[in-house]
């Protein structure tokens, strides 16, 4: 029996994934359990998941150390990997924004400085406008960087909005819609072709109820 | 011993896919490390990747290490009559978007360059299944014809950027970008719902060509699809026909490439081995009349394909010191060696040899 390697992002969001996946048939008992493992099997489901960082899903689903993956768009659009995208799941949604402190007017006659976790994201969007900026690559605490003066925006994910809010920042444009998506390994694809369209054709028929 | 035995896949490989292609009356073409630069800022996108290590040569002019063969055995062949069929074995010099950096890759394999008909595009496909045939029995090899999706999309009457936004959607096999791009009206629904019945298919030919007759294809795909049609037919008198897949998620630049276009993959290893087309376009932008079709095998990825792990260096550790003369530890290693044993004469253990047994004849009464 094919056995399939399934990369689940650590965190909030692949727990619902897990949920998902386990709703529609591929429950992995040992998963539920509170150990220190990094590996679970379910022999009878034919399936193996695992844990990983959220942005090195991509990168284990590239590779075929994962034959599927779950991951947000704005990885997948920030490291653009040579994989399938098979499904939307339609959960973790939230926008890739341009944002700002609230009195900010953009000066056209000067390089917008641009702090981001994603510079391919927002190098890619600003040469679409053929607007010059000056990329600010941070890991993390994005919004302080237009409160100490370190950039004139940012570009960064929003979900509600809170954050900015509370640091007296504002979305100014989206870039684009972010939601959690199916990848698949291509080579995988052809090897356990009927077990991934399986699996996703379960998937995509699940409804989620929040959606 | 088999002397096979010491090669290495890669070097296993390149012995069989050269006989291969003598058999079918290719002819070895060896060429030179170095390629002016132009040649490739001419047809840049053309390649893998566009990144070129480039030096300057003692004349002044600037060189670049061959980052693809292709464009090298285009521009060197002479027309003339018959076909010109040749195969080559070259390292290569390119970066991947996975590498961080520039790679030497080896490849094999070839071109047939000239007036194609049916017969020379399904020998070159043959050899490509053949190809792969030779490393592992269980290969896949992905077949697509540029012309179908090409006629979908030039029915929808689209612009160069939604042509390449459905493109891209279209190698990721992304249906819900597909969906997308026609909310967002930037594809007609006919066409989109078509790509995505397109995107989705994967199968033999026996499986897929009936579904792809059932749909109501624009002149110029049902056109492309009976041309694939007759080359997957062609393919089963190969006795070919179940590993073969069809998938027309391949897309290459379509300013290079046109129709048949094709990919191979071996179980176990997570990008393709072998890739490969027909380019006419690119001969027609060299200003050459005719067809071209071709392909390569990626050699290097074969470095990891079911090799087992390390294990012994060496059979037998051979020890000696100042007591033995020259000539007894030649005899002693002839003897072995006689015997079918690999061996290592050394005065001392030397620090992470892995041997069977050791014969130490620094302890041996004379």
């Amino acid at each position: 029996m094919t056995v399939l390697n399934i990369a689940l992002p650590k965190g909030r969001l692949g727990e619902k994934v897990y949920r998902i996946f386990k709703s529609v048939g591929y429950d992995c008992p040992a998963i539920e359990e509170e150990n220190r493992k990094l590996v679970f099997e379910n022999p009878e489901k034919g399936i193996r998941y695992f844990w990983v960082k959220p942005s090195d899903v991509a990168i284990y689903v590239e590779r075929g150390a994962a034959d599927i993956g779950v991951a947000g768009k704005d990885i997948l659009l920030e490291y653009a990997p040579d994989v399938y995208e098979l499904a939307d799941l339609g959960i973790g949604r939230c926008r890739m924004c341009v944002a700002g402190k609230k009195d900010f007017r953009d000066d056209l006659d000067t390089t917008l400085r641009v702090a981001t976790k994603f510079p391919r994201i927002a190098r890619t969007y600003y040469s679409s406008l053929s607007r010059d900026i000056d990329i600010i690559k941070l890991n993390g605490s994005i919004e302080i960087a237009p409160l100490l003066g370190l950039s004139d925006v940012i570009v960064d994910i929003v979900e509600t909005g809170r954050t900015l809010l509370e640091n007296g920042l504002e979305p100014k444009e989206e870039i684009v819609p972010i939601s959690a998506r199916l990848v698949a390994n291509k080579v995988s694809y052809k090897f356990k072709n009927d077990a991934i369209r399986q699996l996703v054709e379960a998937v995509e028929r699940f409804q989620p109820e929040e959606a | 011993m088999d002397a096979e035995l010491f090669l290495k896949n890669e070097e296993r490989a390149v012995f069989r896919l050269r006989e291969l292609y003598r058999r079918h009356g290719y002819l070895p073409y060896k060429m030179s490390k170095f390629e002016e630069y132009d040649l490739y800022v001419r047809n840049k996108s053309f390649l893998v990747s566009d990144h070129i290590l480039t030096f300057t040569d003692v004349d002044g002019k600037l060189m670049a290490l061959k980052p693809d063969v292709t464009l090298s055995i285009l521009k060197n062949c002479q027309g003339g009559p018959g076909l010109q069929k040749v195969y080559y074995h070259e390292n290569v010099y390119r970066t991947s978007p996975a590498s961080h950096g520039y790679r030497e890759i080896m490849q094999a394999g070839l071109e047939c360059i000239g007036t194609l008909d049916d017969y020379a595009v399904g020998e070159v496909v043959m050899l490509a299944a053949r190809s792969l045939e030779s490393i592992s029995g269980q290969y896949l090899l992905d077949l697509s014809h540029l012309g179908v999706v090409a006629g979908i999309l030039a029915a929808a009457a689209l612009t160069e950027e939604e042509r390449q936004a459905a493109l891209t959607a279209m190698g990721q096999k992304n249906a819900p970008a597909l969906r997308q791009l026609c909310r967002e009206g930037r594809l007609p629904q006919g066409a989109a719902r078509q790509l995505e019945q397109l995107a989705n298919l994967y199968g033999p030919p026996a499986e897929v060509l009936p579904l792809l007759e059932q749909m109501d294809l624009p002149a110029a795909s049902a056109q492309a699809l009976a041309e694939l049609k007759a080359l997957c037919g062609l393919l089963g008198q190969y006795g070919l026909g179940d590993r073969l897949r069809l998938d027309f998620s391949i897309v290459n630049d379509m300013n290079y490439y046109s129709g048949i276009i094709f990919r191979g993959y071996l179980p176990g290893l997570a990008s393709g081995v072998l890739a490969g087309g027909r380019y006419d376009n690119l001969l027609r932008k060299m200003g050459r009349e005719g067809g071209a079709i071709g392909f390569a095998v990626y050699l290097d990825q074969l470095e990891r394909y079911n090799t087992p792990p390390r294990g012994c260096d060496v059979d037998v550790l051979l020890l000696y010191d100042d007591s033995r003369t020259a000539g007894e530890v030649a005899a002693a290693a002839n003897a072995l060696l006689a015997a079918g044993r690999t061996v290592r004469a050394e005065r001392e253990v030397p620090a992470g040899l892995q041997y069977r047994a050791v014969r130490d004849m620094r302890k041996e009464a004379r």
